[in-house]
């Protein structure tokens, strides 16, 4: 994985020392509240119901066990004794003090991590896919594209204050694991037919009130052009967003109120003008970045096989793990959804547990995932029934991923001063309501998805189930969707009708399985039987 | 009008009422001008080479289009004073610089010694705006 350089640990050095100044000036007076906000957001700093929440950002979702480790060590010295890992493949401390922030940050420096612009109206952390790197499907490894935009992003002077938040994702296979479309930019390397590496630019997409799936807008651009067409994406955004309705500022209501072909030539044009200047990284920087991103040293003899007569370890095995690109290594997932658990919680024990098995089993590598779920990349076969036996003794090893207690949810109104409804109770109560294993079988592949506002954080526009939040007089109400996928059968979920209370929605959702069970054909998923029988069905059965 | 509180410029200051960019079209005898946020700074080129001053107003300095037009004026070879005005405070200061800025008048002045601290803060840049005279660390890994 990347390793800083000089160069990357002197400015964000320097960033801790803008920052640790700019608190300064806040506690001492000189900035008020409402000048520190935008101040304190480019570096992932909330105020939230309770207190401050310090965002802390995980480039492409890559750690090391170092890393990770300090994350755990943030929890129990900054926090209490908690981190929540976010869809944004980043993690949260939900009770910072404004004083100590910086004092985190620093600490944070030292293992090569930061907080920059991981909120506010910049370009945001680069996501990418989970499995990248071990993935058998990927054409290259789609992470040495994103660190070289993570720099370019990186306090780029021009693109500090945009209209509103903007979020970048690089993948480089055919499957898509990290909702590339739903990105304000989707970055997808390709090959053209020469065989060259490209990237293939979508732009406009994204959640929140206005869903809306990322249309191609351009199908190559040469990787020596890369930042160029990046930067020209951006300054139309930048020069033509909306910033009259915040709620209709994100380049989505760009594209789609000039329409994509219009926003398309704009860009073209800027991108021509831009080609002039002398902006663009030679490859040799890319050649850089990528030689930290070579395959670790795997055992080409190490062996294919496992033993699975231990019952608990094989469910485990067949829900958790995924195939990996070299023999005699799987992709191993750590669910941090336990039952009745608060999704993507975990404990500062568990995550330094989690740090020692990717340094020991996995060539020192974790990921999060957007599923707010930590995956071992580079797990030997052979190591796997140890690897299991750590995180089962630590109640890390539910064997639900994809399926219907594997719940992607925002924070909700427990903590977030956005939220109109409380997302956590919700996914533990359904957690609970499906807590027999035999039952999550029987279901198979269900992905639900909560967002207890219609900022969309939990998602819930892709979910296979999606339920938003909303406040209906003053209580707390529920609205159903089915049908939506964050995969590259991208689509966004549509709602069923009125909404629930909090029992309601956990009793339609259990409705809503039982038609499928009853009306799925062959190895239909939940999605694929909705799909093909439409939502007639499940209506009449949710409120018939 | 508002004092420049920094220059980063030799020549005399420029002292001309700035007229709006929709009437400049129309005033040939016009050599300052101002930008709004709304405003197409390329509208500004075909007469770049009778313009001594571009002011560009930044009614709140979280509406970034101001950098854009900077960049853009820069980019087509403007090099008379650019002046950032309006709310323009310190956390701002080092961006608008390497954005092509080169004079400040924020509406109310700023504290002198967080603003030095603000000039010299980031010895390293990421990128390269090829209109700050910086250059870039990807170009220090890589000498030419």
């Amino acid at each position: 994985m990347y390793k800083y350089d000089e160069y990357d640990h002197q400015m964000v050095a320097t960033r801790v020392e803008e920052f640790r100044d700019q608190v300064r000036r806040r506690i001492s007076g000189e900035l008020t509240e409402d000048q520190f906000k935008p101040l304190r957001l480019q570096n992932g700093l909330y105020l939230q119901l309770h207190a401050y929440m310090l965002r802390v950002a995980i480039p492409y979702g890559t750690l090391s066990g170092a890393q990770m480790h300090l994350l755990g060590d943030i929890a129990d010295k900054y926090d209490r004794g908690y981190g929540h890992f976010t869809t944004r493949q980043n993690i949260q401390y939900n009770w910072i003090k404004l004083d100590q922030t910086p004092d985190a940050l620093a600490e944070l420096a030292t293992v090569e991590m930061h907080a920059i612009q991981t909120s506010g109206n910049c370009i945001r952390n680069i996501s990418s896919d989970q499995f990248a790197g071990a993935a058998a499907d990927e054409i290259v490894d789609p992470r040495p594209y994103a660190e070289l935009l993570r720099q370019w992003s990186s306090f780029h002077p021009e693109f500090l204050v945009l209209p509103r938040k903007f979020k970048i994702c690089v993948i480089a296979s055919e499957t898509d694991r990290a909702a590339m479309r739903l990105h304000d930019i989707g970055i997808k390397i390709v090959r053209n037919d020469a065989g060259e590496l490209g990237a293939q630019f979508y732009a406009g997409g994204g959640m929140g009130r206005t869903p809306m799936i990322a249309p191609m807008i351009r199908d190559f651009v040469p990787l020596d052009q890369l930042i160029t067409f990046s930067e020209a994406c951006l300054r139309v955004y930048n020069r033509y967003g909306r910033r009259d309705n915040k709620y209709k500022a994100r380049i989505k209501i760009l594209v789609h109120e000039l329409g994509r072909d219009e926003y398309v030539r704009q860009v073209e044009e800027e991108f021509a003008h831009l080609l002039t200047q002398p902006i663009e990284p030679p490859l040799a920087e890319l050649e850089r970045i990528r030689a930290h991103f070579t395959d670790p040293a795997f055992d080409p003899s190490a062996p294919d096989d496992l033993d699975l007569s231990d019952p608990d370890f094989r469910l485990w095995v067949e829900r958790n793990t995924t195939a990996h690109k070299q023999p005699g290594y799987v992709i191993a997932t750590i669910s941090l959804k336990p039952i009745g658990g608060i999704p993507g919680d975990a404990s500062a024990d568990q995550i330094r547990l989690m740090a020692q098995l990717g340094r020991d089993y996995s060539f020192d590598e974790l990921r999060v995932t957007h599923a707010q779920n930590i995956v071992l990349p580079h797990v030997r076969k052979a190591d796997l029934h140890t690897v299991w036996q750590a995180l089962d003794g630590a109640g890390l090893a539910t064997p639900n991923l994809d399926m219907v207690g594997d719940i992607i949810a925002c924070p909700g109104l427990d903590y977030c001063s956005l939220a109109n409804a409380r997302s956590i109770p919700l996914a533990q109560k359904i957690s609970q309501r499906f807590a027999s294993p035999e039952k999550q079988a029987e279901i198979g592949e269900l992905k639900v998805k909560i967002s207890g506002c219609i900022n969309a954080c939990g998602h819930h526009h892709a979910g296979h189930i999606g339920i938003l939040g909303v406040d209906k007089k003053g209580l707390e109400n529920y609205q159903l969707s089915f049908g939506g996928s964050e995969g590259a059968d991208t689509s966004l979920a549509r709602i069923t009708g009125p909404g629930f209370t909090e029992d309601g929605v956990v009793d339609a959702v259990e409705k809503a399985t039982q038609v499928y069970l009853a009306n799925k054909q062959g190895e239909e998923r939940f999605l694929d039987t909705y799909r093909r029988i439409g939502m007639d069905p499940f209506k009449e059965a949710i409120y018939g | 009008m508002v004092e420049v509180q920094f220059r980063f410029r030799d020549d005399e200051a420029v002292n001309d009422p700035a007229v709006t960019v929709d009437s400049f079209a129309d005033q040939s005898n016009a050599t300052a001008v101002r930008i709004e946020p709304g405003d197409d700074a390329r509208a500004l080129l075909p007469a770049l080479d009778r313009i001594a001053l571009v002011e560009v107003n930044f009614p709140a300095w979280t509406d970034g289009r101001g950098y854009s037009s900077a960049r853009i004026l820069r980019e087509a070879g403007y090099a008379g004073e650019l002046r950032a005005v309006g709310d323009v405070v310190i956390d701002m200061l080092g961006h608008l610089r390497r954005c092509g800025f080169d004079a400040f008048a924020p509406d109310k002045p700023l504290n002198e010694a967080d603003a030095s601290a603000a000039w010299s803060r980031w010895d390293n840049v990421y990128q390269a705006t090829a209109v700050d005279g910086r250059q870039p660390i990807w170009a220090k890994r890589h000498p030419a």
